[in-house]
């Protein structure tokens, strides 16, 4: 069957920008999440400087954040108003971390 | 065999006053503010890192492939969750009482993992108010452990009003509302996966 038939019908509420996925397309992201996860696993087990190896994690996990946000939760696909919410919060959560880290002195030993 | 029941019909039961649904709104409002708090703990946990003078310090307690087993079947419970989705937007009611269940059942294996791994560090001589790990650590990775648990028991009532038949009869709405909030909890995982377990921890009192 085509993907673009198998894609799932969604349900008629206002606000809904577009057609979720297809079950076939969440078991693909399902298991490149559990590759990245074991990229990462690898990642840690490496012998390789803390300069190297933190970003590299950071990255996996961010690129592991977007999939699900955008592909699970449907960001991708929805009215571009629930990401601005969402991305409000994440900036607030962002702003705060960063404030306190620097506050505390966390970046400059 | 699948219950397929009737063909979806056009609600107007969707409130808003934005053009959005109210409920979805205050679903992604309420996930935001829950980014606020997760950020505070672990911003805590982050600043305390590697401040003890006093063990057990991270390396000392974590099992990196223990928590790894732990996190892909967080991961699996997220692609359960959006299968149930799927097949609620096919009006397959049995298939997506399936999935609600295995999605609760694999939160029930990460809450128990959980626990279980709560149970050795504390043999170990980790307790809450040991030193700056154990509480930084303790009330991030609970905090999380507590969301997943009242994730757990939305997907059971889930089950429980669809099996009652209290569900209406597009059932995608709350199953999306509940899948919204399932990976939330698993987006944070992913955050505290990589920043507490993966990311080695400077050397004591440095």
């Amino acid at each position: 069957m085509a993907e673009t038939e198998e894609r799932a019908t969604a349900p008629h509420t206002p606000g809904h920008a577009g057609s979720h996925p297809s079950a076939r397309e969440y078991v693909r992201i399902g298991l490149i999440l559990a590759v990245l996860t074991g990229l990462e696993v690898t990642a840690s087990y490496l012998d390789v400087s803390g300069a190297i190896l933190i970003p590299t994690l950071y990255v996996l996990s961010i690129i592991k954040f977007l999939l699900v946000v955008m592909w699970f939760m449907h960001l991708k696909f929805d009215d571009r108003r629930y990401s601005r919410f969402f991305v409000m919060g994440l900036a607030g959560a962002a702003t705060l971390y960063l404030i306190v880290l620097i506050s505390f002195r966390v970046f400059g030993g | 065999m699948a219950d397929v029941a009737a063909p979806a019909q056009q609600h107007d039961e969707h409130q808003t006053t934005t053009g959005l649904p109210n409920t979805k709104l205050a679903m992604w409002v309420f996930l935001a503010s829950e980014c606020l708090l997760f950020g505070a703990l672990i911003s805590a946990y982050v600043l305390y890192r590697g401040r003890d003078e006093t063990g057990p310090f991270p390396s000392d307690v974590f099992d990196i492939p223990y928590t790894s087993v732990s996190s892909f079947v967080l991961l699996a419970s997220s692609l359960t969750m959006v299968l149930a989705l799927a097949a609620a937007q096919k009006l397959d009611v049995q298939r997506m009482r399936l999935w609600l269940l295995t999605t609760a059942l694999l939160g029930m294996s990460f809450v128990g993992g959980q626990v279980y791994e709560f149970t050795l560090f504390h043999e170990e001589g980790l307790a809450i108010d040991t030193n700056l790990f154990g509480t930084t650590f303790y009330t991030l990775t609970g905090f999380h452990g507590v969301h997943v648990t009242v994730g757990i028991l939305m997907l059971l009532s889930l089950v429980g009003m669809s099996i009652a038949q209290r569900l209406p009869p597009d059932a995608a709405f709350p199953v999306e509302m509940v899948g919204l909030y399932w990976h939330f909890v698993d987006i944070v995982w992913i955050v505290i996966f990589t920043v507490v377990y993966l990311i080695p921890t400077p050397a004591p009192g440095g």
